[in-house]
């Protein structure tokens, strides 16, 4: 599905992407880990097309297409979402209205008709019940006094109403009480299928407990260091970086 | 985001830019007090008219033009405009049949079908051709709750004790510059009186629109809710491309009498001036407003054109447990500037005020906020809750907020809060992740801004605006 070859990028005048290499294909979970700082959030925001990241070298293939060449909503067209870290509050847009907009806009991009709106508000109802989510969600200001949390239940219902095919889930778990890590974890569960794949960013095994990964790789100092099974995640929970870090001096 | 973005996204063009052939008569330029004896001859206005137009006249030879806002322009001669200009057409039109075809085309391009509004939305509209009224649609079902909606003309001719009472009693001659100059030579306008007790059956409209070249317009609305009624008022305008600036200068005068409810909203659309600013519209107006006790008046606007905007609609709290309102949005694009905001006269007690103002600025535009909150000595247990918030777009645009406040009594209460924010990369890079394009995120982004606002129009009304807002802004990112 993505094939990410000897990527390197630079935020202003510093290297932090320092040659990525990493293949995703469909159906596959892929946890990636690794310390503050070591890149993470840069990698997602490059995948997604973030402008102020400056690819340097290297390439990224998404179904064929060189994912490098298109503007950010053609990427999400695509099928590329990313759960942000910090998602970003827009005043005075309902989280309807928005979600709404994005669905139409990214069918737009495909050449396809709007959503019908009956369909549109039967598939909110379904989601935000997946979600255990209260309807007055949907009416509230996207990301307005939202708890950490529910920006980041708010996200993953996006990501259900959106049904993309690859997601990259950055830190979607901090934040979220023990309840709303199962219920979120379990919505991303059922959107699993063999056509769509999930890239989980997260700190913490817990989250891996819930969605089973394929694979988990060490993300440091702008490089992937280690991969392995789901087994490297509970290694690195009982033995933090220093191992790791030290193996790579 | 880059500079090829900014371009693209305020490079659109006033889309309503056209001119319509209809024949008018129009008087040679310049302005004396002849000038206003034909004007006042042209209408037959009885003699007190006339007094009272070359009173204002005298009184404007002795003012001089203000400076003190925060725009700069080149000042108008005044002696080179023509101050009446009227469709040929004179009798009074009973329906839609008798109004010349052209202009009803003119209608029709932008989008204001008069059928559809009369049948849709129950609109009654009173439309300003230059500055002679040459519709009136409603007036039976208005007029069997005896409520009279005409031209201020018609108004002066058959209820002339209702204007004479009420003319320049909120708005004096001398108020400032252009509100005399408007006393002097104003055509036409919209006169409407509800009576005692009354609702209003439907939102009464009127569009503007100014049409002869080099024809500056002065219209002249009085509104007059007496006690226990309520209204709603829309007011909306569009104007054609011109090269050269036109001054507008009107004046509102609005009168609610106690346990009156007066809503008075405004969609304004004037030729702004081409992307360097060029041309465009001048608007200084003068709207105000009086509250009796229990009263209320909520002036709601969305400012999109004009070359030089200077408006504040105002009200005079003096009734006790009166309230006033102001819901504003203002945009500013290419070289428009606008300055506007409102004054909140608080001089009964238990008076209360709002005001809601939402600039945005793109371009090279300066959009500035100048508001007043004054509480007098007796309007005890005042209060003012004020909200300023400016949006940019780019980086070569300006917001200012000017915000005065004179409170004469201890027991007022005043909030002021302001904010000023850039649509963000953050906001942008949001929406285009989940496949909207920057131009839809911004008209997004710029919708939820203004949701406050938008939400006080009445909904079709809310709809145009909503569109207006994104023509305004195609392109304009920063
Ligand atoms: N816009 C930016 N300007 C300057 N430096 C940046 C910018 N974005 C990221 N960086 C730097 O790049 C490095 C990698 O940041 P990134 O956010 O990718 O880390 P991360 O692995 O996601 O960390 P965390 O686990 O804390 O989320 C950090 O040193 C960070 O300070
Ligand atoms: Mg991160």
């Amino acid at each position: 599905m993505i094939k990410i070859k000897n990527l390197h990028a630079r935020v202003e005048e510093k290297e932090i992407l320092k040659g990525i290499n990493l293949e995703i294909k469909p159906g596959e979970v892929h946890a990636i880990m690794g310390p503050n700082g070591s890149g993470k959030s840069t990698l997602s925001n490059v995948i997604a097309g973030r402008e102020d990241y400056k690819v340097t070298g290297g390439s990224i293939d998404f179904e064929g297409a060189d994912l490098l060449d298109l503007d950010p909503e053609e990427r999400a067209h695509k099928g590329i979402f990313l759960s942000f870290q910090y998602p970003i509050e827009i005043p005075g847009v309902t989280v309807s209205n928005f979600i709404k907009t994005a669905i139409n806009e990214t069918r737009k991009g495909r050449g396809e008709e709007p959503m019908d709106a009956r369909e549109m508000l039967s598939k909110m109802r379904e989601k935000s019940a997946l979600l255990e989510m209260d309807k007055s969600y949907l009416s509230r200001s996207l990301n307005e006094g939202f708890s950490g949390g529910e920006k980041k239940r708010n996200e993953i219902f996006q990501m259900a109403m959106l049904e993309p095919k690859l997601a990259i889930l950055d830190e979607t778990d901090s934040g979220l009480d023990i309840d709303a890590l199962r219920i979120v974890a379990n919505g991303v569960n059922k959107l699993r299928n063999a056509n769509n794949a999930v890239l989980v960013i997260t700190h913490y095994q817990r989250l891996l407990d819930h969605i089973e990964p394929d694979f988990v790789h060490v993300l440091y100092n702008g490089k992937i260091v280690k991969s392995g099974d789901k087994n490297l995640a509970i290694e690195l929970e009982a033995k933090g970086y220093d191992w790791i870090k030290e193996e790579n001096v | 985001m880059s500079d090829e973005i900014l371009d693209e996204v305020t490079a659109s063009e006033y889309k309503y830019g056209f001119v319509t052939d209809i024949e008018s008569d129009t008087v040679a330029p310049g302005l004396n007090e002849d000038v206003i004896r034909m004007i006042s001859a042209k209408k037959n206005e009885p003699a007190w008219m006339l007094e009272w137009r070359l009173d204002a006249f005298k009184i404007w030879l002795d003012m001089k033009e203000p400076e003190w806002s925060n725009v700069t322009y080149k000042k108008p001669d005044f002696q080179a405009i023509s101050y009446y200009s009227a469709p040929k057409q004179k009798k009074t039109l009973d329906s839609l049949d008798d109004v010349d075809p052209e202009l009803l085309k003119t209608f029709e391009k932008l989008g204001i079908s008069l059928n559809e509004q009369k049948r849709l939305s129950g609109v009654a509209m009173d439309i300003v051709v230059d500055s002679v009224s040459v519709a009136t649609t409603f007036k039976k079902t208005l007029g069997e709750k005896g409520i009279i909606f005409c031209s201020m003309s018609e108004a002066i001719a058959e209820h002339p004790e209702l204007v004479k009472k009420h003319i320049g009693t909120v708005v004096p001659k001398r108020d400032n510059f252009y509100a005399a100059l408007n006393s002097a030579v104003f055509t036409d306008g919209s006169f409407c009186y509800i009576p005692k007790g009354v609702r209003c059956p439907m939102e009464l409209s009127t569009y503007f629109r100014i049409n002869e070249s080099g024809t500056g317009q002065f219209e002249r609305t009085l509104l007059v809710a007496d006690e226990g009624s309520f209204v709603s008022y829309l007011e909306g305008c569009t104007a054609p491309s011109r090269d050269e600036n036109q001054l507008h200068a009107a004046v509102v005068e609005l009168v609610a009498m106690d346990g009156a409810e007066i809503k008075y909203s405004t969609v304004q659309n004037w030729y702004p001036g081409d992307a360097q600013g060029k041309g465009g519209v001048f608007n200084f107006v003068t709207k105000r407003g009086i509250c009796e006790r229990n009263a209320k008046i909520s002036w709601t606007q969305v400012e999109t054109g004009s070359a030089v905007t200077w408006k504040y609609p105002s009200c005079i709290l003096k009734g006790d447990n009166s309230v006033g309102e102001f819901y504003s949005v203002a945009v500013t694009n290419n070289y428009q500037q606008a300055d506007t905001g409102t004054k909140m006269i608080h001089l009964g007690k238990n008076t209360k005020s709002t005001i809601i103002s939402k600039g945005i600025s793109a371009g090279h535009s300066h959009n500035s906020y100048r508001g007043l909150v004054r509480i007098g000595a007796r309007a005890e247990n005042a209060r003012n809750f004020s909200q300023c918030d400016s949006l940019l777009m780019g980086d070569q645009c300006g917001a200012h907020t000017f915000p005065y406040i004179e409170a004469q009594n201890p027991t007022a209460q005043i909030e002021h809060e302001a904010t000023t924010s850039k649509i963000g990369e953050d906001q942008l890079f949001y929406c285009n992740q989940r496949g909207i394009q920057t131009e839809q995120a911004i008209a997004l982004i710029v919708n939820g801004y203004c949701k406050d606002v938008l939400n006080q129009l009445p909904m079709e009304f809310a709809v145009e605006a909503q569109k207006l807002l994104e023509i305004s802004l195609e392109g304009s990112v920063g």
